[in-house]
């Protein structure tokens, strides 16, 4: 029986089109309008071209933030990844206590992030803050607003506290999914504790490891709220990410040209870097195979 | 290589069993001797796995011991016992190459790589993947994963047994074949103890020079095929070995003729003194029509052609007695009456068999 071929039906897709346009792509495409028009006000705009992204790539303190920006997603992971891993290792398999670690481990994921801002900006304070308090007491001069690595720990020591949890969900979930006969073989063969991580936890992993490693790229290299409501970008710009030296660009100095060029841009590297994760992650057993 | 001894072994997967039931394993003395072959079989969830998995150490057993020769090993890690064990479904390391697979218990032991590289290739070529050892082992169908897992059993030349738990569920028939003759080819070279778990009694019966028959948590019978046959020790050896199983017959026996439904039956021998649940097993195969009139009066329902013998089944007052008839033997359509060899007639009383001249 031959399909019935009606072109018509196409017109179905219609509000499906309009909803994404909506929601998507006319948003995108004013900031897309705005990349390449400037402006000296009474709504007048003129063509400028490629002019905006040539200024931010060329732009020092842009690079700086992006500088910033790497260097803390790559500490994020290589603190939450590893960090996850062990956790979900030492959770227990089954049974009450299992049920337990599951819901505190889920605890901080529901925490909305700027409450999670508010807590930590709270508990680090020196006046008033338990962490802050008992660590000035201990005679540690630690204080965020106007030591730059203190603010760096800070925040970092807050992402990891946030968001380790998935990690640690994702990779528990995995490691759930391996047979007990897999444990049994390698008790059989003699393998070492290291060799069962290596050769059957790890592998075993792999795919949520690949989710729980773009998740967390991703929302780390998009971080705003939580550093915006601990530090505001300081003290100085040392903790002022992407997305907070964005905002001030675009709300802030209302430079919408560049912002504009800016927010493309930082898109981009995003889609770039999430490519050459999954690329490579994917790639990775074929590579050593044959 | 050692004597495997079982003593006083029980084990129940619960904490605290309190009645038989509760028991996985039933109490059991049992010796395996050095270099035999075994098989274990039984339906499923009669204990067959988790007896291979006390004597390998993943399990340690509610009760008894576990020797191996003199050394008692009970509380000794899997590690430690030095035995290989094939699962029943495949378990491969994926990253790893057929080759690093193959290798993977010899270099946890520490083996020479010279000495590695050549028993790798042997057992390669006797599981027949030669020629993709170096392969990834992911990509690999479920068989040739399977192969592997047989492999990494028999790649350690100094084990004190191997144990197959249900190893050839995923192979296919001619490749299930030729496996197993290569496994029993491989234990007339090495002489290890093998154990093989089973639920097919045409593989347990090819393979083994023992056929252990375990049913509902104990051990119901050891022997060699050819006893498993004409002396079943329980009825579940006769029901479950043999194709069709054993006929069982509620009798009342009194010295040398037993009497089934008013139908005098000779024993090949006097028995006395039976007590409990009284029932007389013939195997099929000594079944014959009676020509003269006398013996069980039957209704004969269908005759099957199976080749090299046909398979009759009568029924006898609501229940099915069946015989095997040589192929091409004549079945004549007013047939009504079947005898059975007396010899071969063996009594049971509740179910276990009771030797000729007295209770059991």
């Amino acid at each position: 029986m031959d399909k019935p071929l009606n072109n018509k039906a196409w017109f179905m897709v219609l509000p499906v089109l309009l909803l994404v346009a909506f929601s998507a792509v006319v948003p995108l495409m004013t900031v897309v309008n705005y990349s390449v028009q400037d402006t000296f006000g009474n709504n007048e705009f003129f063509w400028n071209g490629i002019g905006w992204f040539e200024e931010v790539l060329a732009s020092d303190r842009i690079r700086a933030a992006l500088g910033r920006q790497v260097l803390f997603s790559a500490i994020i992971l290589a603190i939450e990844v590893p960090l996850g891993i062990l956790v979900a290792l030492s959770m227990p398999k089954k049974g009450f206590w299992a049920s337990v670690c599951l819901v505190l481990m889920a605890l901080p994921l529901l925490i909305p992030w700027n409450v999670v801002g508010t807590i930590w900006q709270v508990f680090g304070r020196v006046d008033i803050g338990l962490l802050g308090h008992t660590l000035a007491a201990l005679g540690i001069d630690y204080n965020y607003t106007q030591n730059a690595v203190h603010a760096w720990i800070t925040v970092i020591v807050m992402d990891v506290w946030h968001w380790t949890s998935l990690v640690a969900l994702l990779a528990y979930a995995g490691l759930q999914s391996i047979p007990d006969a897999y444990y049994q073989a390698a008790k059989i063969d003699q393998a070492s504790r290291g060799s069962v991580f290596r050769y059957i936890e790890l592998p075993k992993m792999q795919g949520v490891l690949l989710i729980a490693i773009l998740l967390r790229f991703m929302d780390s290299f998009m971080i705003y709220t939580e550093p915006f409501v601990v530090t505001g970008g300081g003290p100085g710009n040392s903790t002022t990410f992407l997305s907070i030296d964005l905002v001030k660009q675009a709300i802030g100095q209302f430079d919408l040209g560049p912002a504009a060029a800016f927010s493309l841009i930082y898109f981009m590297v995003i889609l770039l870097i999430c490519w050459v994760f999954f690329t490579v992650m994917t790639n990775l057993d074929k590579r050593d195979g044959v | 290589m050692a004597r495997i001894t079982l003593s006083n072994l029980a084990h129940s997967y619960l904490a605290t069993p309190a009645s038989p039931a509760d028991y996985a394993l039933r109490t059991m003395d049992h010796v395996w001797d050095d270099g035999g072959a075994y098989a274990l079989l039984g339906p499923s969830g009669c204990g067959k796995t988790t007896l291979l998995n006390l004597i390998s150490g993943l399990l340690h057993p509610s009760e008894g011991r576990i020797l191996f020769g003199d050394r008692d090993v009970t509380d000794a890690p899997t590690a430690a016992r030095n035995i290989a064990q094939v699962f029943q479904f495949p378990v491969v390391y994926d990253t790893m190459t057929v080759r690093q697979n193959l290798a993977f218990p010899l270099k946890n032991r520490g083996a020479d790589p010279a000495y590695i590289k050549t028993r790798v290739e042997a057992i390669a070529a006797m599981i027949g993947m030669g020629d993709r050892l170096d392969t990834k082992a992911r990509g690999l169908t479920a068989d040739a994963k399977q192969k592997i897992s047989l492999g990494r059993g028999m790649v350690r030349e100094d084990v004190n047994a191997i144990l197959f738990d249900e190893p050839l569920t995923v192979i296919d028939p001619h490749m299930k074949w030729e496996l197993r003759t290569q496994l029993k080819a491989l234990h007339q070279q090495f002489r290890h103890t093998m154990i093989y778990v089973t639920h097919d009694q045409t593989e347990a019966l090819t393979f083994a020079d023992k056929v252990v028959v375990m049913y509902d948590g104990a051990v119901v019978q050891m022997g060699t095929p050819a006893e498993l046959f004409e002396r079943p020790a329980h009825t579940f050896v006769g029901y479950f070995i043999g194709s069709p199983g054993m006929n069982l017959l509620a009798a009342h026996v009194d010295g040398a003729v037993a009497t089934v439904e008013g139908v005098q039956l000779p024993l090949g021998a006097g028995y006395s003194g039976l007590k409990g649940k009284i029932e007389i097993g013939i195997r099929p195969e000594f079944v014959r029509l009676s020509a003269d009139g006398t013996g069980l009066p039957v209704k004969l329902r269908r005759v099957e052609d199976v080749g090299r013998h046909r398979i009759l089944r009568a029924d006898f007052f609501g229940r099915e007695i069946n015989a095997v008839l040589e192929e091409g033997a004549e079945v004549p359509a007013d047939a009504n009456r079947l005898s059975f060899d007396p010899a071969r007639i063996n009594v049971y009383a509740d179910d276990w068999l009771v030797v000729a001249g007295g209770a059991p």
